[in-house]
């Protein structure tokens, strides 16, 4: 008895944890008449409270139609966030990877001390960080474009961190074994690191596309013309008017991460598990 | 096999130049702005340090900051912790509660603004469940209550990701302990007090540490929703930072981030370093 009601009470915690991808997706189905009747109240000065069926009265797919055939802006906005997201990722990939392995399994001066100042940059907030970027960015002339938010993010030392700690499990007798047959420290990394920490590196494919996806700091501050916008910010600037726009275009920016985190959740789950593991 | 550790700078030397030419090098130039005057580039001591403490805006951001993170850890750790411990009781539920609490950090920021909106605002959800009653709400964003929903949104958005981490902690326990504990006829409150607790000490920190750092991030949540001008009690030290960016008072800036950076190392090297207890 005792044991169904903690039941109910986790299915309870997970409903309301997912119910605003519940809220999009029945607001993207609306009639422009209902979202009207239900919205503008909330969303405007009309009289009468907001209200919300369950269900659409009258299923449509005008929203749909009108984000994806007529709302120019929202492609360039969509394709600006995935820009930035592979942008990153492979960037992230290339010099993460080897940090981390450089870390994990060699020894060289001042090693403690480095790993401590890739933990300390890793922790600290974008508005420590904020100032400093934008100086780089003056200086090389690259605010107000897309490489504004994608080489901060390749160099971002938190990938290097999850990496580490997968990198750590692979035990240090297979790479003694792999250098008395011979191979190249190159050859190691590429022959055994690679696929043994395979868990390490989709933790940081799906942890990365998720913050990248998401991004609402860095482009309000470093992009200024509304075609280099991604997603993340261009959303909630789409007028009260248009709420059946938002809504259908908020299902389009939700689809890629839930796939994302379908796919990948138990790489994400892995991945903040290596965030606890102890260096 | 001398050189091996030539080979270990070699591999973390890419990202070691990238880290150096876009943040060290920037955060050095930064402390020595903090330092200067913005407009003429002489050197002022610690005025620029004296007029951010001094400073209104910087004393409520700040307030407000302690007081969220304040808020928020404890009901976040309790929350997740008390999941953690039921889903170790309830594997059969556990998969798809998991992805029930992690879903959240796949949601767009923007559609849950959305949801706030239809919520919260004057004429919105809530007021009309409460005109039921006969109570006139206001626009709940605008009042204090606003930093509830802030609260809110940032345990619904972490939530997932503490559970795991307690989880992984959790798993590192070893089971025999509790056998031998319920031989010696404990309970099972006994057992969470006397054993789960002590044992999740350094998982504490690790948890405490991440969810300090998230928190700096429901800056986007408060500013979607509520624009650069939010009501007082969720001014957050991002509203200001923006401020000054867009008044183009660097110097102020600088001695901002160079606080702020100080303060956070402090807690960061504190609380981090506890982790292996």
């Amino acid at each position: 008895m005792k044991k169904i009601v903690w039941k109910c009470a986790l299915f309870l915690i997970g409903f309301i944890c997912c119910y605003p991808i519940v809220f999009v997706c029945v607001g993207s189905f609306m009639g422009k008449g209902e979202l009207l009747e239900s919205l503008a109240p909330a969303l405007s000065a009309a009289s009468g409270y907001a209200d919300w069926s369950i269900l659409p009265r009258e299923p449509t797919l005008r929203s749909w139609v009108e984000v994806l055939l007529d709302t120019p802006g929202f492609f360039v906005t969509f394709w600006n966030s995935i820009k930035i997201v592979v942008g990153v990722l492979i960037g992230q990939l290339l010099v993460a990877v080897p940090g981390a392995w450089g870390f994990a399994k060699y020894k060289f001066p001042f090693h403690r001390v480095l790993f401590l100042l890739y933990i300390i940059l890793m922790m600290m907030p974008f508005q420590v960080l904020m100032l400093s970027e934008y100086l780089v960015l003056n200086k090389i002339n690259l605010l107000n474009t897309l490489w504004a938010l994608i080489l901060p993010g390749i160099f971002s030392t938190f990938p290097v961190f999850i990496l580490y700690n997968s990198f750590r499990g692979i035990p240090n007798e297979i790479l003694e074994a792999g250098r008395i047959d011979g191979a190249s420290e190159w050859q190691l990394f590429l022959e055994i690191g690679l696929p043994l920490g395979k868990s390490g590196i989709f933790s940081v494919i799906v942890l990365s596309f998720l913050e990248y996806w998401n991004l609402v700091e860095q482009p309000m501050t470093f992009l200024k013309d509304k075609v280099r916008w991604p997603m993340s910010i261009f959303l909630p600037s789409i007028e009260p008017e248009n709420a059946g726009i938002a809504f259908a275009a908020s299902v389009i920016s939700l689809i890629p991460a839930l796939l994302v985190f379908l796919g990948g959740q138990e790489y994400l789950e892995k991945g903040i598990s290596y965030m606890g593991m102890k260096e | 096999m001398k050189k091996r550790w030539v080979t270990g700078y070699f591999f973390i030397m890419p990202g070691f130049i990238g880290i150096l030419i876009f943040i060290i090098l920037p955060y050095i130039d930064v402390v020595r702005r903090a330092f200067m005057q913005a407009a003429t580039g002489n050197f002022i001591g610690m005025a620029n340090f004296m007029e951010v403490f001094q400073n209104k805006a910087f004393a409520l951001a700040m307030g407000n900051t302690v007081h969220f993170v304040a808020v928020c850890i404890p009901i976040l750790l309790s929350l997740s912790l008390g999941i953690a411990v039921l889903l170790t009781k309830n594997s059969q539920v556990s998969k798809i509660i998991k992805t029930g609490v992690l879903v959240p950090m796949a949601i767009p920021v923007a559609s849950v603004v959305l949801l706030w909106q239809f919520l919260f605002s004057g004429n919105g959800f809530l007021n009309g469940f409460l005109h039921i009653f006969g109570v006139n709400g206001p626009n709940w964003m605008n009042t204090s209550y606003s930093f509830w929903i802030l609260v809110f949104s940032y345990v619904w958005k972490n939530l997932g990701y503490t559970v795991i981490l307690w989880l992984a902690g959790i798993s590192m326990i070893p089971g025999d302990i509790y056998e031998a504990a319920r031989v010696d006829g404990a309970g099972e409150w006994q057992c969470f007090w006397k054993m789960t607790i002590p044992n999740l000490k350094g998982t504490f920190f690790t948890v405490t540490v991440i969810s300090l750092l998230n928190s700096f991030k429901v800056f986007r949540e408060a500013y979607l929703v509520a624009g650069d001008y939010p009501h007082g009690s969720i001014y957050l030290l991002q509203h200001l930072f923006n401020n000054w960016f867009r008044n183009l008072e660097l110097d102020k800036m600088a001695a901002g981030a160079v606080s702020l950076s100080v303060v956070l190392l402090v807690l960061i090297l504190g609380l981090w370093g506890r982790r292996k207890e």
